[in-house]
C-alpha cells in the first residue's frame, strides 16, 4: 500500500458494519457514536453504505448458519487492507449462545480478526478505543 | 400479449434486506411495484435465528433472564420481564412491592429510550437528520439513568424469579427525576416541532393506513394498533407489577396512519415520564427479592407491554430448576405482517417510511436494491434520495 493510501486509512478510516445474527444492541451502540454525545466523525471515522468502500468491517452478533455465507460475501467485496473488528462478546466467542444448534462459531474461525472488543454490549468508548488501536497498528 | 402478462411485466420487485444493521430481527421484505406504485409485499424471516427457545431448557431459571434479555437489544426489559412474570405464576408466588415497582420504572424508562430511538430513525427516512441527532442526543440521558441503576446502558439484568436485582437508592431518586424533567421537555419540543412542521406533516399524514379492521385481523399490538383506534394495552387489561396502582392514560388515534403512529408513540413518553415518576413517589420500603424455593410441576405464563406491543412468555416446569419448555412470542412478529396491507398502493417514496412505522425495521439503510431483468436498478441510497427528494418538494410548496 502507498504511504499516501496508509495516511488517508490512518486519519480517516471508513467503517462499514455487518450485522449477523445480533441483538441490536451493539448495532445500536455503533449508531450512537454517530449522534452528538460521541460523534465519532470527529476523527474522520465514517460509516459508510457499501463494503467496498470500507476500510474496516465492524462486525456484530453471532454467526449462524444462515447469515456465515452473506458475512463471508461482505468481506470478499471489500478492498483490501480491511480491518475486522469484532463488537461484542457475540462475535468474540458466541457469548451464550454457544450450545445453540444454528451458532456457527467465533468469527475468528473464519475471517482473519484484527481487534476484539469484548462486552455485551462494549461501551462507545470502549469501540473507539478498539478502532484507534486497531488503526495503530498498521 | 394478453393483458395479465403486460401487467406482470411492468412490474418490479424490490428487495429490502435481509440484514440491516437496525433491525431487530433481520427480515426480508420484497415490495412488488408498478412504477411509482407499491402492489404488493412479501416478506421472508428467521435470518436471526440464535435458538433461544433450544437453549432456554439447558439453563436454570436464574439464568434463563440472561438469555432472553439477549432476544433483542432494544427491548432487553420486556423479555425478563415476561419470563419472570412466567416463573412467578408457575410457582405461584408474588414478589415483593417495591420490587413490583422498580420493575415498572425500569420498564418505562426502557419505552421512552425505544421510542426516541424510533423517532430519531424515522426522522432520518424523511430527510430530517436533525430530528434524528436530537433524539438520540436526548435518549443518552435515559441510558445514564440506566447506567446509574443498573450499572450498563443496556441489557440491565434488572429482573430475576421472585423481584430485582437491584434496589433503586434514596440519593438516585433526584438523578432520575433530573433526566425525566429533561426528557420531558425535549419530548414536548420533538412533538411540537413534528405537528407543527407543515412539510413533516404532509409526509406522514394520511401514509401507510391500517384501518381499525385491518389491525384486528392482523392481531396487531402495541402502538402499531392503538394508532389505529383498538385500544389495547397489557399494561391496563392485564395488570401486573404497579401498572394498577398509579395513575396514567392509554394514548389511542383512530386514524392509523404514520403521523398517528408517531403521535402515539411521542404522548407515550409522556405518559411513561408520568408513570415513572408517579411510581418513585409511592416507592414503598421493604425486600426487593421474594425468596423461591421450589418451582413445582405446572406450566406459567408471562405477558408485558414491551414498546412495540405485547409480549408473550409461557413456562413449563416438570419441578426440576430448568424449564421443560419456554415458548416467546415477540411483538414485531405480528406488527410486520400487517405491513403488507399498510403498504398497498402507496408511493415507493412512502414506502421504506411506512415499514418503518411499525418500528421493527426502521431503518433498512443500505441493503435495499431493485432489479431489472437481473440487473440492479435502484440502491437503497436512492430509494432512500427518493424519500428526501419528496420532502424537498414540499418544503418548496411550503415555501421553507
Ligand atoms: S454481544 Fe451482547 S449486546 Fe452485542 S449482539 Fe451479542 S448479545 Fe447483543
Amino acid at each position: 500500500m502507498s504511504k499516501l493510501g496508509l495516511w488517508g486509512l490512518k486519519k480517516s478510516p471508513w467503517v462499514y458494519h455487518v450485522a449477523a445474527a445480533s441483538c441490536n444492541n451493539c448495532d445500536i451502540e455503533i449508531l450512537e457514536l454517530l449522534t452528538p454525545r460521541y460523534d465519532i466523525e470527529r476523527f474522520g471515522m465514517v460509516l459508510v453504505g457499501s463494503p467496498r468502500h470500507a476500510d474496516a468491517l465492524l462486525v456484530t452478533g453471532v454467526l449462524n448458519r444462515k447469515s456465515l455465507p452473506r458475512v463471508m460475501e461482505v468481506y470478499e467485496q471489500t478492498s483490501k487492507p480491511c480491518l475486522v473488528v469484532c463488537i461484542g462478546t457475540c462475535t468474540c466467542n458466541t457469548n451464550i449462545f454457544r450450545n445453540s444448534y444454528n451458532a456457527v462459531g467465533p468469527y475468528d474461525k473464519y475471517l482473519p480478526v484484527d481487534v476484539y472488543i469484548p462486552g455485551c454490549p462494549p461501551k462507545p468508548e470502549a469501540m473507539i478505543t478498539g478502532i484507534v488501536k486497531a488503526l495503530s497498528k498498521l | 400479449m394478453s393483458e395479465e402478462q403486460k401487467s406482470t411485466k411492468s412490474r418490479r420487485i424490490v428487495p429490502i434486506g435481509p440484514y440491516h444493521p437496525l433491525q431487530e430481527e433481520p427480515e426480508f421484505f420484497k415490495l412488488i411495484v408498478e412504477g411509482e406504485k407499491v402492489v404488493d409485499l412479501e416478506i421472508n424471516l428467521g435470518y436471526n435465528h440464535r435458538g433461544h427457545e433450544f437453549i432456554s431448557p439447558e439453563l436454570t431459571y436464574d439464568q434463563v433472564p440472561f438469555l432472553v434479555e439477549r432476544i433483542c437489544g432494544i427491548c432487553s426489559n420486556s423479555h425478563p420481564f415476561a419470563t419472570v412474570l412466567a416463573i412467578e405464576d408457575c410457582a405461584g408466588i408474588k414478589p415483593p412491592a417495591r420490587a413490583d415497582y422498580i420493575r415498572t420504572v425500569i420498564q418505562e424508562l426502557e419505552r421512552i429510550h425505544s421510542h426516541l430511538l424510533w423517532l430519531g430513525l424515522a426522522g432520518h427516512f424523511v430527510g430530517y437528520n436533525t430530528v434524528w441527532m436530537w433524539a438520540w442526543k436526548y435518549r443518552e440521558y435515559v441510558l445514564q439513568v440506566f447506567e446509574m441503576i443498573t450499572g450498563n446502558r443496556n441489557h440491565y439484568a434488572m429482573n430475576k424469579p421472585g423481584g430485582v436485582r437491584r434496589d433503586i437508592t434514596r440519593e438516585q431518586i433526584p438523578e432520575i427525576e433530573k433526566a425525566m424533567d429533561v426528557v420531558e421537555k425535549k419530548v414536548w419540543m420533538l412533538t411540537n416541532a413534528v405537528l407543527d412542521d407543515p412539510v413533516m406533516r404532509a409526509r406522514l399524514e394520511g401514509v401507510g393506513i391500517l384501518t381499525k379492521e385491518q389491525a384486528i385481523a392482523y392481531a396487531t399490538t402495541g402502538p402499531t394498533s392503538r394508532a389505529s383506534g383498538v385500544p389495547w394495552d397489557v399494561r391496563r387489561d392485564e395488570p401486573h407489577a404497579a401498572y394498577d396502582l398509579v395513575p396514567w392514560d392509554v394514548i389511542v388515534f383512530p386514524e392509523g396512519d404514520v403521523l398517528a403512529k408517531t403521535k402515539v408513540r411521542l404522548l407515550e413518553m409522556i405518559e411513561s415520564v408520568r408513570i415513572i415518576r408517579e411510581c418513585l413517589k409511592a416507592l414503598p420500603d421493604g425486600p426487593i427479592q421474594a425468596r423461591i424455593d421450589e418451582i413445582p410441576p405446572g406450566e406459567g405464563i408471562g405477558r408485558t407491554e414491551a414498546p412495540r406491543g405485547e409480549v408473550f412468555h409461557y413456562i413449563r416446569s416438570d419441578g426440576s430448576n430448568r424449564p421443560l419448555r419456554h415458548k416467546i412470542r415477540a411483538p414485531s412478529f405480528m406488527n410486520i405482517a400487517s405491513n403488507v396491507v399498510a403498504v398497498r398502493g402507496g408511493s415507493i417514496a412512502d414506502a421504506a417510511l411506512t415499514l418503518a412505522a411499525v418500528d421493527p425495521c426502521y431503518c433498512c439503510t443500505e441493503r435495499m436494491a431493485a432489479f431489472e431483468d437481473g440487473k440492479q436498478k435502484f440502491t437503497w441510497q436512492e430509494l432512500l434520495r427518493l424519500s428526501w427528494q419528496k420532502t424537498e418538494r414540499l418544503k418548496e410548496k411550503y415555501g421553507k
